[in-house]
């Protein structure tokens, strides 16, 4: 038994480096678009300390809008730009009809009414694309198709360009992001924002206007997570449930770290293919799931905040 | 109108309304509840299943004014494939009279079977749900026609064996079950594991946790590891499409990629795109819009804009499976109303009604059915029949017939499902079966 928890695997690694390197792949590219998804919910949280509950139906409303408009006869790019202009109207609407009469409400009152969106917006999907898969338009986007082989190690790792894709999009996104936050005028009022409702408003910040922003921005992401997602799956309701494996990113990464949604993604993602992989088949295989929240909860033992989490110390 | 006015109209109406007799004679109603699942993860199988229920149910309505002159009320409940939604469906619908319910879940089957003698009221689970309820002495109210998961198992172990060129050449094969991590994906198990101790096969298991439906990487990488020389995929929902476009990412040979009943959906393989050609899945019925049911029910539901589904895709392969679902169920109406000479049954005549189904090549030839099913026969003991399945074939743009009729292993698999069943009697302390079989069945 020690054998096998403790050399057998490893031994797996030296054999089969070629193995270990696809594993570790693989591994990065569902970090990186579990660090998508992580992000929309980082970014809202950032903005109003509310954890969005909708952020995965987000993901599958997005993708679906765009298929959906695809469907109907819109090309593909103009499909793309009004599937950003429906979100932005999402953004609109949440802000007036659910955030605006919560203002200054107690934060689990917020996360409630996330609730409330999201089965909204389930109900609004699919009343109007219906609940059957779709294709997504991948080709279409000239997003790349096919694999690169490379043989190296004994062996050959396959790289599809789809997922090198995600990986530079993700990559490029986190960047925009962080230039967003740190350089803008409206990236610094999100954080004041995020400090404090009441101190930002007394400075003359517009909570509305900054409201719209944030959600939006949090749509676009979704729209991203749903194109790359939806290019390796299908686009269904099933891609909700993606949306849970951002919980241990977050909680590995820190609710309001953009830094840390990446760095936690791929540690999760790397850490549960891996654990998967080499030990997984000692207890009948399917542990990722559990894994991850493993992962995480392992190192809040020395983090509660999380990797790149604040510490929030409060005067009692 | 005045307030007062507007009040001694409503009082005469109501009046008036408790004057006027009743028609004589109600027309003669049975309630068939369809447990459906149109939203969530697994929406995109449950919608054509749900459409092809309702479709057919609706064309006997249309046509033929129903079954035997009775009228079927059909009502949805929707349950997201979700355990504890279908649950509630049960006993939301349990006191409307239901002559028979559909779980369309293995999840919920296992609830509602201890509750189904206690209510009254018979369960179908149309080739889905606990193998072992093909034992009609241990679970009378059970059905579960026309094949168990044991019985498509053994059809794959049989068609596998073929491919590789006789049962002996199966040993020291590496044979792969990735399944969903859950009761219905976890039901052949028990079945392959003595298969693979009988025919020196190795069995190897990925399972598939349901919030992994759509990333597969790490069991496709592990079928990789393994050289697993074939895969049968007990999958469901968005397991199957991702399965097969990670069988063609892997440049896994598609032909030994096998899928239950269920993992043959025409979005589960056009998942897979160009890789997709060669994906093949066992199959119960026919496919396509060819068959003069199909015709019917575009003509009286689909044409009317009584359904629900698209035009263009009425005769997918999950479509027709809702069709004979409910020919199923209609069948059994109708023989329990030849049973009992009752227009509008009870789910107790249903119950006898299946025992006694015996839907013969004539019987589907009047159905419009020829060609599209193997004849069904269901017994007292045996609530199953273990009936003929065939391999289908995905073209890369329809699924085809990969293989003739063939005959589970019964032999092998009936005393395995009734010690199963006896086992079951056993831990749950289950009661004898007190209702008497029909001299027919």
């Amino acid at each position: 038994m020690l054998y096998n928890v403790f050399v057998d695997p490893f031994v797996q690694m030296a054999d089969m480096p070629d193995l270990l390197v696809q594993v570790l792949w693989e591994g990065t590219v569902a970090g990186v678009l579990y660090a998508l998804i992580a992000l929309g919910f980082v970014l809202i949280f950032k903005a109003s300390g509310v954890f969005n509950f909708a952020q995965g139906i987000m993901v599958v409303f997005a993708a679906l809008t765009l298929v959906g408009l695809h469907e109907n006869g819109v090309p593909a790019l103009l499909a793309l730009v009004l599937t950003v202009g429906v979100m932005y109207a999402l953004a609109w609407s949440i802000e007036r009809v659910v955030l605006r009469p919560l203002v200054n409400q107690p934060d689990i009152i917020l996360f409630m009414a996330t609730f409330g969106i999201t089965y909204l917006i389930i109900g609004l999907g699919e009343f109007i694309f219906g609940g059957r898969p779709k294709a997504m338009i991948t080709s279409e986007l000239f997003l790349p198709r096919g694999a690169i082989d490379v043989q190296m190690l004994g062996g050959r790792v396959t790289f599809q360009k789809l997922d090198i894709a995600a990986a530079v999009i993700a990559g490029l996104m986190v960047a925009a992001l962080a230039v967003f936050f740190q350089r803008t005028r409206i990236g610094r009022a999100l954080r004041a924002v995020a400090d404090s409702h009441k101190a930002a408003l007394s400075v003359g910040i517009s909570l509305n206007q900054i409201w719209v922003v944030v959600w939006f921005t949090a749509g676009l992401v979704a729209l991203v997570t749903g194109i790359m997602w939806g290019a390796r799956s299908d686009v269904s309701f099933g891609l909700q449930i993606i949306a849970l494996k951002a919980l241990p990113v977050l909680i590995l990464g820190g609710f309001t770290s953009v830094p840390g949604a990446i760095v936690g993604g791929l540690i999760i993602g790397v850490g549960e293919k891996v654990g998967e992989f080499y030990w997984g088949p000692l207890v009948g295989s399917g542990i990722e799931s559990w894994l991850a929240y493993l992962i995480a909860l392992a190192f809040l033992l020395f983090r509660p905040q999380g990797l790149f989490g604040d510490k929030i110390i409060e005067r009692i | 109108m005045s307030m007062r006015k507007f009040a001694l109209g409503a009082a005469a109406a109501a009046a008036l309304g408790t004057l006027v007799p009743a028609p004589a004679v109600a027309q003669d109603t049975i309630y068939v509840p369809l447990l459906s699942y149109r939203t969530g993860p697994f929406g995109g199988s449950g919608v054509p299943i749900a459409d092809g229920m309702h479709d057919y149910l609706r064309m006997l309505n249309e046509r033929d004014g129903g079954i035997g002159g009775a009228r079927l009320v059909i009502e949805e409940c929707e349950t997201g494939y979700d355990t504890k939604k279908g649950v509630e469906c049960y006993e939301a619908i349990k006191g409307k009279n239901p002559v028979v319910v559909n779980p369309y879940s293995t999840g919920i089957t296992l609830q509602l079977i201890p509750k189904a003698h206690v209510d009254k009221i018979p369960i179908l689970s149309m080739a889905y749900g606990l193998s072992a309820a093909a034992v009609g002495d241990t679970f009378p109210w059970i059905f579960n026609p026309p094949a168990t998961y044991w019985d498509g198992a053994s059809v794959f172990i049989r068609h596998v064996a073929e491919r590789e060129g006789g049962f002996d050449k199966l040993k020291g094969k590496k044979i792969g079950l990735l399944h969903l991590d859950a009761p219905f994906g976890k039901e052949p198990i028990p079945l392959l594991e003595t298969f693979a101790r009988e025919y020196g096969f190795e069995l190897k298991l990925y399972p598939v946790p349901a919030d992994k439906m759509q990333d597969q990487a790490s069991q496709w990488l592990a079928i990789r590891r393994d050289r697993t020389d074939w895969i049968y995929n007990q999958g469901w929902g968005a397991m199957n499409p991702t399965a097969v476009k990670e069988a063609a990412k892997n440049n896994y040979p598609m032909d030994k990629l096998v899928g239950v009943w269920w993992a043959g959906g025409d979005d589960d393989a056009r998942g897979g795109e160009a890789g997709g050609k060669g994906y093949k899945s066992l199959n119960f019925h026919g496919v396509g819009a060819d068959f003069p049911v199909i015709r019917d029910i575009q003509r009286h539901v689909v044409d009317k804009g009584l359904s629900r589904f698209p035009k263009d895709k009425i005769g997918e392969n999950l479509y027709n499976r809702g069709v004979y679902n409910s020919m199923l169920i209609a069948e059994a109406i109708r023989t329990a109303q030849q049973l009992t000479g009752k227009k509008a049954v009870t789910g107790e005549d249903v119950r006898r009604g299946f025992e006694n189904l015996d839907i013969t090549e004539a019987r589907l030839k009047e159905m419009g059915m020829e060609g599209f099913a193997a004849p069904v026969r269901i017994t007292c003991g045996d609530h199953n029949g273990h009936h003929k399945v065939y391999v289908a074939q995905w073209d890369g743009q329809k699924w085809t017939r990969g293989s003739d009729w063939m005959s589970p292993m019964s032999d092998k698999v009936r005393p395995l499902l009734e010690a199963a069943a006896k086992d079951f009697a056993e831990k749950n302390n289950w009661p004898k079966r007190s209702e008497a079989c029909d001299k027919r069945s």
